[in-house]
């Protein structure tokens, strides 16, 4: 095994570090910052069946060591992204993306999932079940261990790509939730999604969010992620993509350390541009510096 | 051409209550039109900060900003000789093409004015007349009057009189005649200029994650069902491709 490079189901990467959905566009709109053919791998926006403006602005705030966004999935939904925006990635990107698969029913999420399914560019389907079920209580799929499980199943029914469960953190047990997902015959786990937060305007103690409450990224929920996946390695079989508040090197070493194979980097390539490909420079020299030989040989040293 | 650079603070100096010039020395090669803005890393804060260029030579570019929060403050305490760290060649800026053969007015409210004066100063060197309408709250706030009117005839508005007319833009643009705008203020404002009629550029603000069409935290519906991303379709849209009552439409 090479020294940067690992492999997610039988996929391999160059390098474990991938752009997190929804802060990277459809990856093109980076090209112009860098060759982006240097990252692992590109998780492209969470993509719907029909197209969808989102939730109406402001949908952005900031707070201490993040942000918070409510972007609402907008989309231009999934035969626009797949005729249109895949083709424009193709130009400029030469690896295999992921395909960040949002739904508001379990019908919708196979849907989705089967069109990305046929479509050669994509790897590996990421199932971001932080989406309210509009067909039955309103509540995320992603909050009960039954509801992961049913779209799960019924996903991998139809297609062949191995499927990975995006999880939402806002639970009170997430370990409970990615041993369903793996029963249900989850490839693989994304850990974890955006924390439920708020942002208030002191002076007219209006909150700053169209939504009210809002998803939390950023460098402060780098702790708690970890935590997360600290909890679930040892209590799953399959592959674990870390992912929340990832900003340098040393970041993706202590997340692989605490059991990810590979990791995502979402907020910070909004405020910087150019983080992606400055963690890839970065990576060698710091596994020199710690005297590891291989990312693969670190994967979930933490619990040894 | 987006560029990501460091710049050197060579002035940052205040031009009226809560209104600082900065000027910035650095690369220029992102090809800078009118209207673009940058969007800068100021320390402790992890959001960048939009910011319009005001106007542009081979070496610097000049910003106008008002201290609106804990960002812009911070930024109104930083020293010439400190480097910044920003992303430039963001937005569409505004298309003068459009404007050609036309009689032409500017019109600006508040920290909305300094895209208007490399607007205006582009415009001039390709020869257009035009008139330039200036609004602000209060006359502690206005600044460049001068320049602009060195440029171009300058009509100014306060909402408390104390420079210039007494009242808001609409009231002058009622007064003269026109047949294209560009326009760059507070969203009302932008919405008055729009109601009078006619054709014209609108200059939009929205917060803002990344500035340069990543996030999509900026989204604006637009007439005929579609959305633009401010910082990358915008911050400049048509008058004939706006549309103002979507927020009541959710
Ligand atoms: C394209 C564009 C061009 C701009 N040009 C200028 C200019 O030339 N001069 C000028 O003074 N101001 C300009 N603004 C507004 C300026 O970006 C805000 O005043 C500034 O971001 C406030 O930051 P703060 O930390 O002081 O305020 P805070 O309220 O503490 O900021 C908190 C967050 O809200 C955002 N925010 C707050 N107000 C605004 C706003 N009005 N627009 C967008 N984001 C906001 C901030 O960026 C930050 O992410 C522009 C905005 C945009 C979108
Ligand atoms: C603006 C924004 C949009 C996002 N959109 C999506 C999305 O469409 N689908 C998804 O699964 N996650 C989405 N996320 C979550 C990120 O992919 C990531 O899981 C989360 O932000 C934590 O990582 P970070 O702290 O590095 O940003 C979004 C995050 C942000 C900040
Ligand atoms: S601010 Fe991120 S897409 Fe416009």
């Amino acid at each position: 095994m090479d020294k940067l490079g690992v492999t997610l189901s039988g996929w391999d990467l160059e390098n474990p570090i991938i752009a997190a959905s929804g802060t990277f566009g459809y990856g093109y709109e980076f090209a112009s910052w860098y060759d982006i053919n240097i990252l692992g791998s590109i998780s492209l926006k969470g993509t719907t069946r029909e197209p969808r403006f989102g939730n109406p602005t402001p949908r952005i705030a900031e707070c201490c060591g993040g942000m918070l966004n409510a972007i609402g999935l907008q989309s231009p939904g999934v035969e626009s992204v797949i005729s249109e925006e895949i083709p424009k990635l193709r130009s400029v990107f030469k690896k295999k993306v992921i395909a960040n698969v949002a739904g508001f029913s379990v019908a919708e999420y196979v849907q989705v999932a089967a069109l990305f399914d046929a479509v050669e560019e994509v790897a590996l389907l990421e199932i971001n079940v932080s989406c309210p079920n509009v067909e039955s209580d309103g509540r995320v799929f992603g909050s009960t261990p039954e509801s992961v499980a049913l779209v799960c199943r019924e996903i991998k029914k139809v297609v062949k790509k191995p499927v990975y469960m995006k999880l939402s953190p806002n639970v009170a047990n997430i370990t409970e939730i990615a041993q369903a997902a793996e029963s249900a015959g989850a490839d693989g786990l994304v850990l974890i999604n955006t924390l439920l937060g708020m942002a208030v305007d002191p002076a007219t103690g209006k909150p700053i969010v169209s939504t009210k409450v809002a998803g939390f990224s950023g460098p402060a929920i780098k702790p708690i992620a970890l935590r997360v996946i600290y909890q679930v390695y040892p209590n799953v079989r399959i592959p674990i993509i870390g992912v929340g508040g990832i900003t340098c090197a040393d970041d993706v070493i202590e997340f692989i350390s605490v059991g990810a194979t590979a990791v995502q980097v979402g907020s910070q390539n909004l405020r910087d541009p150019c983080v992606g490909r400055d963690i890839i420079n970065e990576l060698p020299q710091k596994m020199d510096e710690y005297g590891i030989e291989t990312l693969g040989g670190i994967v979930g040293r933490s619990h040894r | 051409m987006k560029k990501q650079a460091f710049y050197e603070i060579k002035r940052n100096q205040p031009l009226a209550r809560d209104i600082f010039l900065m000027t910035l020395v650095g690369p220029m090669n992102f090809e800078p039109r009118p209207g673009q803005f940058i969007n800068i890393k100021i320390d402790g804060f992890y959001l960048r900060r939009p910011i319009s260029i005001c106007s542009f030579d081979e070496d610097s570019m000049d910003i106008i900003y008002k201290i609106a929060g804990n960002g812009t403050d911070a930024l109104s305490k930083m020293s010439p000789g400190q480097k910044l760290d920003v992303l430039c060649g963001l937005g569409n800026g505004f298309d003068l093409s459009l404007a050609e053969g036309r009689r032409i007015v500017l019109v600006g409210g508040g920290v909305g004015i300094p895209p208007l004066y490399g607007l205006g100063k582009a415009l001039k060197a390709a020869g257009a007349e035009f008139t330039a309408v200036l609004g602000w709250q209060t006359h502690d706030q206005a600044f460049f009057i001068d320049e602009f009117s060195a440029i171009c005839p300058t009509r100014v508005v306060t909402n408390d009189g104390g420079i210039g007319k007494k009242g808001v833009v609409t009231d002058i643009l009622r007064e003269i005649s026109y047949d294209y705008y560009f326009t760059c203020g507070p969203e009302p404002m932008l919405k008055a200029v729009y109601d009078l009629g006619g054709n014209g550029q609108l200059s939009f603000e929205a917060r803002m994650g990344c500035g340069f069409g990543a996030c999509m935290g900026c989204s604006r519906k637009t007439l005929g069902g579609g959305s633009k991303r401010i910082c990358m379709q915008g911050p400049v849209l048509r008058s004939d491709e706006v549309l103002f009552s979507w927020i009541n439409l959710e």
